[in-house]
């Protein structure tokens, strides 16, 4: 039951930054932009947090400077893709190498550790907050453990990644802009024969994307670790893209397919070298493949067709 | 003469080095149906455009209702109450109708309110105009004539009250085009003033009140409809007279070329789109199919010429069998002499982005007259390009210029030129004259025709009726993968049209 209880509190821990920046894909994803850059932008907002957080001794200001810094990226990608009508994969590339190789120059250049920020106190970070009634609920059978130690126990940012799954929900499918985000991705040439301007809507799709990756980033770099680390994505940014197509660009289903890869990160991690009965040991090596294994088997025929939004990728040009 | 609803003053717009738009006057009156018709690259598109404010003209003035409009955006002409229905849909195919309807016209930043009254202005229109559609079904599993009447009744919902059509019925079956034409009069008798582009003559006859041509950019005339005739506005059209009726003689068929029998294809989801079709096509004949598009006439074709595997059935040439369920293939083909036009020069005919030269023997490129040892004869190839050139007078003469840069109807002529100039015993020739001007129809039916007279058997697909009815020697209809029915050439459009419509041959005879 323990074991139980930590590989699941485990799994929230984990899901959370492929949750923020799954939803921040789908914004923009949804608007007509592909964005492979989330990775790079999650790093960005990760140093930038920790850097700030490090300079400031406040959480608060580590996150709104996660935020300025990937949104700017996010901009640089709309500028790319957008205005210039350029290509969305070279300029998501494009991203990941500028963040990847920035966060190690200014890393080392401020820090002088090897690429990483000095580790934060923790007043500097987003610590776990306890829900109310946490304690008086522990010792009640099954429903306890499921509050007190799932649920409760968790940084701000948790929550917050997971209220912005229904909220995300509710925008896109019940607002004004929702709709008009999902129809700027499917026909681009729909929306501006409304009268709506096709430039101005994916930009804010891309804004936003930018947003949540830095949320994204400074959970990881001031909630789930104590500063910055070189590489400290680890591929995040993908296996979040992954779970986009997964969960066929739908917030709901977003959240569900975040939580296996969470589920199967933890599952990994709490059984590194554990012996098995009938299998006896399993290599590390395979236990922490595991996620990209099952990535790859759900993408290549479980889930059926994943369609994107149809005008996914393409600049939209109005014709001659 | 009512107050007039539109009025254009000297309006000029250029694209790059070329003038869409010259000058352009015009003024339609006030509660009329008002055609503008002209070549493909006349200007047609481009004013509408204008007039949406999807363009900036470069000079002139747009008065509505007597007003001077500056219309900048889509914006600005939807608040001067003009509504424009798209060539192309511009409709989200995976959104329900109300949720088309509303786009752009939500009311409110959240959706529930803008949703509920646009679902009540429905039933109100619906009661008013009689147009029919159910708000909550998804656009892409509607038939594109009630799409259509989604994007009028979108403009409706915005309160046009000039409403433009261009193209409207190049996607519609003769009954769904009827239809459209009633509708456009009832808006009219309720006061709604409406612009119909097309390039198709009878059309114009058929529905509109008055009449203006554009011919390269600038508007040569505007004649009552009343008061003119097919064959003037086809001149105005082209500049010159046009012959719309092909002549022919009568044909004298051979032995059979090409024989089909019990064809079965599916397409790429398992759907049977070709079921049980057996035909003959004897040489010194054409023999046209008809039906509205997607009822299996792509796929007949595809499968015949070597493009699309079959799923039974068999298919001989000349007494030799193709192997349409195994190893046909298109290259093998051409080498017996069986040539194929596809239905859609872009994606399947030519290269766009090549040179005029290397469009001209794709396919044909490791003809030994073509080729150099194991490289291609430059020489050989633009100098027969020339010659392909000069014989179908496609312009501009230059077998350098990268084929985009054609237009339709030039297109066309570099694929038939390839594949007509090798003799082959059988053509299979898909929508010839699909996005092609008059006075190239008038070209490419001619060619055809010299075909069949000296003696190649011609399988002739196309959603033109028309165009089936003057060159076919036999005339099958298909529906729903089927060939439902063979008629002369004398069958009436209407007896057609039922077909096609999938009206069984018995009632149609009644």
């Amino acid at each position: 039951m323990d074991t139980l209880v930590q590989l699941l509190d485990a799994t929230i821990r984990l899901s959370v930054p492929l949750l923020l920046a799954c939803l921040a894909g789908l914004y923009s994803e949804r608007s007509g932009i592909f964005d492979i850059g989330l990775e790079g932008k999650m790093l960005a907002g990760a140093f930038a947090s920790a850097a700030a957080a490090a300079a400031t001794g406040s959480a608060w200001i580590g996150l709104g400077a996660a935020i300025i810094i990937s949104g700017m990226l996010a901009l640089v990608h709309g500028f790319a893709s957008i205005t210039n009508r350029g290509n969305q994969i070279v300029s998501g590339v494009a991203v990941n190498f500028i963040a990847a190789g920035t966060t190690i120059i200014l890393g080392q250049g401020w820090f002088q550790q090897g690429g990483r920020t000095p580790s934060l106190p923790p007043a500097a970070r987003f610590g776990a907050i306890d829900l109310p009634g946490a304690e008086a609920m522990r010792d009640v059978p099954v429903l306890g453990p499921i509050y007190s130690d799932i649920i409760s126990g968790h940084s701000l940012l948790v929550y917050f990644a997971f209220f912005m799954v229904p909220f995300t929900w509710w925008v896109l499918f019940r607002s004004r802009f929702g709709l008009r985000l999902r129809a700027v991705g499917e026909n681009p040439a729909a929306v501006d024969t409304a009268g709506i301007s096709v430039t101005w809507l994916r930009y804010r799709a891309v804004m936003i994307t930018g947003v949540l990756t830095g949320f994204a980033g400074t959970y990881l770099a001031l909630a789930m670790n104590a500063g910055f680390v070189k590489d400290m994505t680890a591929g995040r940014g993908f296996i979040a893209l992954a779970a986009l197509i997964f969960a066929k660009w739908k917030p709901v289903n977003a959240m569900f397919a975040c939580l296996l890869f969470g589920f199967l990160d933890a599952f990994a991690i709490r059984y590194q070298g554990a012996e098995f009965p009938m299998i006896g040991r399993v290599p590390v090596q395979l236990m922490q493949a595991l996620p990209y294994i099952l990535t790859v088997i759900l993408l290549a025929g479980f889930i059926g067709r994943a369609i994107p939004p149809k005008a996914g990728g393409v600049a939209y040009v109005k014709e001659r | 003469m009512a107050q007039a609803a539109i009025e254009l003053k000297g309006i000029n717009k250029s694209f790059g080095a070329v003038r869409a738009n010259r000058d352009i006057d015009i003024e339609i009156p006030q509660g009329t149906i008002h055609g503008i018709i002209g070549e493909n690259g006349a200007g047609k598109s481009t004013l509408m455009s204008i007039l949406y404010g999807f363009y900036q003209a470069d000079s002139g003035e747009i008065f509505v209702k007597g007003q001077k409009a500056s219309i900048h955006t889509p914006n600005d002409a939807i608040a001067a109450g003009i509504g424009m229905v798209h060539q192309h849909f511009m409709l989200v195919e995976n959104f329900t109708v109300l949720e088309n309807i509303i786009l752009g016209a939500e009311g409110a930043s959240l959706l529930n309110k803008g949703i509920a009254k646009a679902r009540s202005e429905l039933q109100r229109l619906e009661k008013e105009y009689g147009l029919e559609v159910d708000p909550d079904a998804v656009i892409e599993e509607l038939p594109v004539g009630l799409q259509q009447r989604v994007e009028i009744l979108k403009a409706l919902y915005r309160g046009a009250e000039i409403l433009i059509l261009d193209e409207p019925t190049g996607v519609l079956t003769p009954a769904e085009a009827d239809h459209l034409f009633r509708i456009l009069r009832m808006l009219k008798d309720q006061g709604k003033t409406i612009v119909l582009i097309t390039h198709k003559l009878r059309e114009i006859m058929a529905v509109t009140d008055n009449v203006s041509v554009m011919r390269q950019g600038t508007i040569v005339a505007t004649r009552k409809t009343a008061s003119t005739t097919v064959e003037e506005l086809a001149e105005l059209m082209v500049g010159r007279r046009v012959l719309l009726q092909v002549e022919k003689g009568k044909a004298k068929p051979g032995d059979f070329k090409l024989s089909v029998k019990n064809l079965t294809v599916k397409d790429g989801r398992g759907v049977t789109m070709v079921d049980d079709v057996s035909f003959d096509v004897r040489a010194g004949e054409i023999v046209g199919i008809a039906g509205v598009a997607g009822n299996g006439q792509s796929e007949l074709i595809e499968a015949i010429a070597g493009t699309r595997r079959a799923e039974s059935g068999s298919v001989t040439m000349k007494g030799k069998p193709i192997d349409v369920t195994g190893t046909a293939d298109p290259a093998e083909l051409r080498k017996r002499g069986l040539a194929h036009v596809p239905e859609d020069r872009h994606h399947v005919g030519l290269v766009l982005p090549f040179e005029e030269n290397e469009n001209a023997i794709l396919g044909y490129h490791d003809d030994p007259k073509f080729l150099n040892g194991a490289f291609l004869n430059i020489d050989a190839i633009r100098s027969d390009a020339r010659e392909k050139i000069e014989k179908y007078d496609i312009r501009p003469a230059d077998c350098r210029l990268r084929t985009a840069n054609f237009s339709g109807g030039n297109q066309q002529k570099i694929v038939l030129a390839r594949e007509m100039e090798n003799d082959p015993g059988v053509l299979i020739v898909g929508q010839p004259t699909r996005g092609v001007d008059v006075g190239a129809i008038e070209f490419i039916h001619k060619q055809l025709i010299a075909m069949r007279d000296r003696g190649k058997a011609v399988l002739l697909v196309s959603v033109e009726l028309d165009e089936i009815r003057s060159l076919s020697d036999r005339i099958l209809v298909m529906f729903d993968g089927r060939v439902v029915g063979e008629r002369g050439p004398d069958a009436t459009e209407g007896e057609l049209g039922l077909l096609m419509a999938g009206v069984e041959a018995q009632e149609a005879a009644e």
